[in-house]
């Protein structure tokens, strides 16, 4: 995604440049999960999907902590994550709507798009899944100095893979973070009404996995505890989980109004928006103009609407290409 | 001669020693050698970073194998029991067999997966069954079965090298069981092969069912019925045109499977035949297990197997009937 900044004097300073950077890029998620319920109201995008609206921090904050060589795996919430990535807007766009040049060329959709360009192993759309994945990942990447990171929710906290990949990257210690994002909600249930315990952490620190919670609404916590668990990881002191508490603004997936969240609990996360969070720190802590974050955000914007009018402009795979790679 | 347990044996030392990217991992594979013996020795010789005990956490382990496969490794994970892969089939079936086609070709994802099967050990029901039928319908797996000394060594091999993934199925009988020397090559995955010609009848069967064949057309090549028997030596891919020139010469086709009729490889490969080739067919039949779990006792197990006497009685009556 790389957002690329106006350079000013104001925003000069590595610290600025950054955090503008990483807010332009949550925006961009943000429009583009926009675009994607708008045209899938509009019956454009078919099946089923996933929005990430109010996780943003998560993606963008993990991803100023790792390198493109290091591997993540990550669930069918997963277009924070690709965007975060460096997947490209346009072929994110026209996997959605199921068009030929599409990251997989129409193969995966929005449940299960994968760039591995990006080293972007996949979205895992059975919960759990990105748990296993990114442990091989780290088996694989153990002593080179690359890291993996699975990303999950909440819910994968009481997969078997969850407890299992616990133990097995705790056993050798393998080089992986679990960043689990804890948006409060399995779907539709409230995630502490079915699980036992004092929480995620304690799971992972049962076993010997160093754990923290972290505020994921805020773009710069995310990164800075990421940063330190990924060092730890790469200099071979093995795994740890960092909870993201953090809270989706949408439905769990299109058809769903989400009339299971208690009264005025939508309305106190959205004080915290991630949008907000940084967009507020651009303003008063490094002081940078209105106009500059405006114009800015517009031009994402833009970039985001062109992407997916290319996108709907694209043609549909035709079914003589329907064997894929690999396909027997 | 060697013994299928040693052809096994060093097809991974062969595999582990020419490609550094081999990795093999399981329940008691490095210190213990494996529990039917068939990786001693070699984390003595490639090492404890390259041969790995595992916890006893098969999600864990095949969601390790299909990720490590896509970092660049070429696993090899034994799942000790067959019975066992329902607990792995996740990884296998929703994310290995899926990858390169839900990619669009981005990723390959060359991961063996070793495990014992089949009846006849006493074992009851949740340590004999053959889980190559749950999987054969499975598109982006292969799922290979080897009834020989030789065949284990080429086709293991040839599983290792090989760009998917793929269920390796090892007859729990045939461990100890003597054949000739592997000729090193690999045996190309999804070929069947004529292990004895005749005129009369084919019957198509794989791993212990070949050896039971065998026995049951020699037997009946003394009362002058000719059996050609066919190894199919792959559920999938599976090689159906081998299969259909047989039945052109004799056209008679009989699949034999230890395990149940309903949903199993026999009956698809007894309708695939009928589909393509009903031109050449004069009978079509399948001899099976009981639909029903494999049961413990010697007895209730005995008669539950499609062993050579049982396959030999039926082909008599049937053909005499013709």
């Amino acid at each position: 995604m790389t957002a690329s900044t106006a350079a000013t004097a104001s925003d000069s300073a590595p610290d600025v440049r950054e955090l503008l950077d990483a807010h332009l890029d949550m925006v961009a998620i943000r429009r583009f999960e926009e675009e994607i319920q708008r045209l899938f109201l509009t019956g454009l995008v078919p099946g089923t999907t996933h929005l990430c609206n109010g996780q943003e921090a998560v993606p963008v904050g993990l991803n100023l902590a790792i390198r493109p060589e290091d591997m993540v795996a990550g669930v069918y919430r997963g277009h924070g994550h690709l965007l975060a990535r460096g997947c490209g807007e346009f072929e994110l766009a026209a996997e959605m709507l199921g068009r030929e040049a599409g990251i997989c060329g129409g193969r995966a959709g929005s449940l299960n798009v994968t760039d591995m360009s990006h080293n972007y192993i996949g979205s895992f759309a059975i919960i759990g899944g990105s748990v296993g994945a990114a442990t091989g990942l780290a088996m694989a990447l153990k002593g080179t100095g690359r890291v993996a990171v699975a990303a999950f929710g909440d819910g994968a906290a009481n997969q078997a893979y969850f407890f299992e990949c616990l133990n097995f990257a705790k056993v050798y210690d393998l080089p992986l973070l679990f960043s689990c994002e804890n948006n409060l909600y399995m779907e539709y249930t409230p995630t502490d009404q079915v699980s036992a315990g004092p929480g995620i952490c304690a799971r992972a620190e049962a076993l010997g996995v160093p754990a923290g919670t972290v505020d994921g609404m805020d773009v710069r916590a995310v990164k800075q505890a990421a940063v330190a668990a990924v060092e730890r990881a790469r200099s071979g002191e093995g795994p740890q989980l960092i909870e993201h508490l953090t809270y989706r603004f949408v439905g769990h997936s299109r058809t769903d109004p989400a009339t299971y969240r208690r009264p005025g609990e939508l309305e106190k996360w959205q004080e915290r928006d991630p949008l907000k969070v940084s967009r507020e720190a651009l303003l008063g802590e490094f002081s940078v103009a209105a106009e500059e974050i405006d114009e800015a955000e517009a031009a994402v914007e833009r970039r985001i609407a062109d992407a997916f009018e290319r996108a709907q402009g694209s043609p549909e795979p035709v079914p003589t290409t329907t064997e894929g790679g690999g396909q027997r | 001669m060697i013994e299928f347990r040693e052809a096994i044996i060093e097809a991974l030392a062969d595999e582990l020693a020419r490609d550094e990217d081999v990795v093999l991992y399981g329940q008691d594979v490095a210190d213990a050698g494996g529990v039917f013996k068939s990786t001693v020795g070699l984390q003595e010789r490639f090492g404890a970073e390259r041969v790995i005990d595992t916890p006893i956490s098969e999600l864990a382990m095949t969601g390790a194998a299909f990720g490590s496969a896509l970092a660049g490794k070429r696993p090899v994970m034994e799942i000790m029991f067959g019975d066992f892969m329902a607990l792995a089939m996740d990884s296998l079936i929703n994310q290995a067999a899926k990858w390169p086609y839900l990619t669009n070709g981005q990723v390959t994802v060359p991961l063996t997966v070793r495990t014992a099967v089949g009846a006849g050990g006493r074992f009851g029901p949740i340590h004999s069954q053959n889980p190559g039928t749950w999987m054969q319908g499975v598109s982006g797996l292969k799922v290979v079965c080897p009834s020989t000394s030789a065949d284990a060594h080429g086709m293991l091999v040839a599983a290792i090298r090989d760009q998917d993934p793929v269920v390796f199925l090892e007859h729990k009988r045939l461990y100890a069981t003597k054949g000739e020397a592997p000729s090193g090559e690999p045996v190309p995955l999804g070929t069947a092969r004529v292990v004895r010609e005749g005129r009369d009848v084919t019957v198509v069967t794989v791993m212990k069912g070949v050896a039971d064949a065998l026995a049951a057309a020699e037997e009946l090549a003394g009362e002058g019925i000719e059996v050609e028997v066919v190894d199919l030596r792959s559920l999938r891919p599976l090689d159906l045109p081998t299969v259909i020139a047989s039945v052109e010469k004799t056209t008679r086709l009989v699949c034999v499977e230890e395990g149940p009729a309903t949903g199993g490889w026999a009956a698809g490969l007894a309708g695939q035949v009928a589909a393509e080739a009903l031109y050449a067919l004069d009978d079509l039949w399948v001899i099976t297990s009981p639909d029903t779990p494999t049961p413990f006792a010697p007895s209730l197990e005995d008669a539950w197997l499609p062993g050579s006497e049982t396959i030999a009685d039926v082909l008599r009556q049937r053909l005499a009937a013709a």
